[in-house]
């Protein structure tokens, strides 16, 4: 099954509250998917200050001094970090794809949760209630959240199968369905030379989003290239730090519920994870037509 | 007879629905702040009428018998899912499946309605009064679907002897489903099936369509 809920705020007076809102969407997804679970959150201050990169570490026997000593060596600059709940979080004043680099070069077995400016990745192996718990995620703030709860059913539990899969910079993607052609994609990117952290075939999805945007691409072209390249049941939220778009395939048998006001636009899987939201009962709601691309962009953002 | 409520914020679900399947149950009754909760008024069998007031989840009075159910918002994935007979009315729209399998009785959706409107229906009624999405009555054996704004793709397909009436245009017809003239019998019925779901179009507006009957047997020449 799988659940995946996404909120893009409009208004700056509810940034404070997007911890909140987003608990309550992810935890009510729960029954959707309760071996692991993952958010993306554009804009927290604690996790990813403004102005630098930030990347998600995941691996329990990190420990975040260690991280930001190893990295403000190869990087020859400060690097700050946070340890929240199995998670590291380091931050730099460099572009992202160094600060990947050195990453991957200091701790070539650590997963990477996502890497980018304003961006933090959490995900782990446990109940959505435990971990938006141990995240401390009903105080986050910020302009941005996504979250999936998961059911496995092709790729093990693990973290690296957990969602996100955040592979870009500042990219995000969760994905409630299933890929049947994912393995020939697979081996089409590993040929382009493009590297997999696991047999996940969402990380598939968000490897070829990731190279269509590198590329050149939009996210609509990109996502449009997807429905046309990927084969099986999918509902994808797709986002950036700043924007948000939501596609389903052909046959459309996996739920999206999309809810749209002038102070926010919310998607989950069911309704009952929106039920909370403030200003709901006068949203405007739709269920997405398949291969059809919804996207937001965040207003006031300089191109 | 004042009508007895439920408020789903203060009392389980279960509850809820187990008063609903008390034996000799009469009257009215209310649900109130479903916030979207699945199984809603489900398995009902008794002429009651029960009003919910805001949106449910999947499976909303499914397996209805006897009973006249409104729903004042939205309903999720499989709406009314193999009623038997009784009426359930939709305001707002519905999800995928709504009407599945239905066997009897009447299921009006004053919104749209999503793909596989009336998947494999039974003699069920179902009047849409938006539009319904792809592969709406696929595989229909009996009963009729009557859509006020226009269908998805693949319209009636593999549709057996269900009788379909479309005001608006659907983007494509499904295997062996085709137009079918309008008989003077065709109005009457259509007109009977508006009347009831509360709508007053003139049945000359629409289209028939149902089954061409090619699929009914293997065939060596068979191009589907």
């Amino acid at each position: 099954m799988c659940g995946i809920v996404g909120l893009h705020l409009r208004d700056p007076e509810l940034h404070p509250r997007l911890g909140e809102l987003l608990t309550g969407m992810l935890c009510e997804m729960q029954d959707r998917g309760a071996d692991s679970a993952g958010i993306a959150v554009y804009g927290h201050q604690g996790f990813s200050p403004a102005g630098r990169c930030t990347i998600s570490l995941i691996d329990e026997r990190l420990a975040a001094d260690d991280v930001a000593a190893a990295l403000a060596t190869a990087l020859g600059t400060d690097v700050g970090t946070s340890a929240v709940a199995g998670v590291v979080l380091a931050h730099a004043d460099v572009a992202p794809a160094a600060l990947l680099a050195a990453a991957r070069a200091c701790f070539p077995d650590v997963l990477v949760g996502g890497f980018g400016e304003d961006l933090a990745v959490l995900k782990g192996v446990g109940t959505p209630r435990d971990l938006a718990a141990a995240w401390g995620l009903a105080a986050v703030q910020g302009w941005q959240g996504v979250g999936h709860t998961r059911m496995a059913t092709e790729s093990a539990v693990t973290p690296a199968g957990a969602h996100p899969y955040a592979v870009g910079p500042g990219e995000c993607l969760v994905h409630n369905g299933s890929f049947s052609n994912h393995a020939t994609i697979r081996r089409e990117l590993r040929a382009a030379g493009i590297a997999f952290d696991s047999e996940n075939d969402t990380e598939v999805g968000a490897r070829f989003v990731a190279h269509r945007l590198a590329q050149g691409d939009d996210v609509a072209t990109a996502l449009t290239t997807l429905t046309q390249t990927f084969d099986g049941f999918y509902t994808l939220l797709v986002s950036d730090r700043d924007s948000f778009a939501v596609v389903r395939d052909a046959i459309a048998c996996k739920p999206a519920v999309i809810a749209e006001t002038d102070a926010w636009v919310a998607m989950a899987s069911e309704y009952r994870a929106l039920a909370h939201l403030p200003g709901v009962e006068d949203a405007r709601l739709w269920e997405p037509e398949p291969e059809v691309i919804y996207a937001w962009t965040r207003a006031g953002v300089p191109a | 007879m004042s009508a007895t409520t439920f408020d789903l914020a203060a009392v389980p679900l279960r509850e809820v629905n187990r008063a609903l399947h008390a034996p000799g149950l009469a009257g009215a009754y209310v649900v109130d702040h479903p916030a979207g909760a699945h199984n809603v008024a489900v398995g009902l069998d008794a002429p009651v009428s029960v009003s919910v007031n805001g949106h449910v989840g999947y499976y909303a009075a499914g397996m209805n018998q006897q009973a006249e159910v409104t729903i004042h918002g939205n309903a999720g994935t499989g709406l009314a899912e193999n009623m038997m007979s009784g009426s359930v009315h939709v305001t707002g729209s519905a999800s995928q499946s709504a009407g599945a399998t239905g066997r009897g009785g009447l299921l009006v959706i004053d919104g749209d309605a999503g793909a596989r409107c009336g998947i494999s229906l039974k003699g069920l009624d179902i009047v849409v009064g938006g539009s319904v999405g792809h592969m709406s009555a696929f595989m229909a054996q009996r009963g009729r679907l009557v859509v006020r704004g226009d269908a998805g793709e693949a319209l009636g397909d593999s549709i057996y002897e269900a009788r379909l009436y479309l005001r608006g245009t659907a983007r494509s017809l499904g295997a062996d489903c085709v137009e079918k003239p309008m008989g003077a019998e065709h109005l009457a019925e259509l007109a009977g099936l508006l009347r009831a779901a509360g709508y007053d179009d003139d049945p000359a507006s629409y289209r028939r369509f149902g089954s061409a009957r090619t699929l009914y047997h293997f065939h060596a020449a068979n191009t589907y």
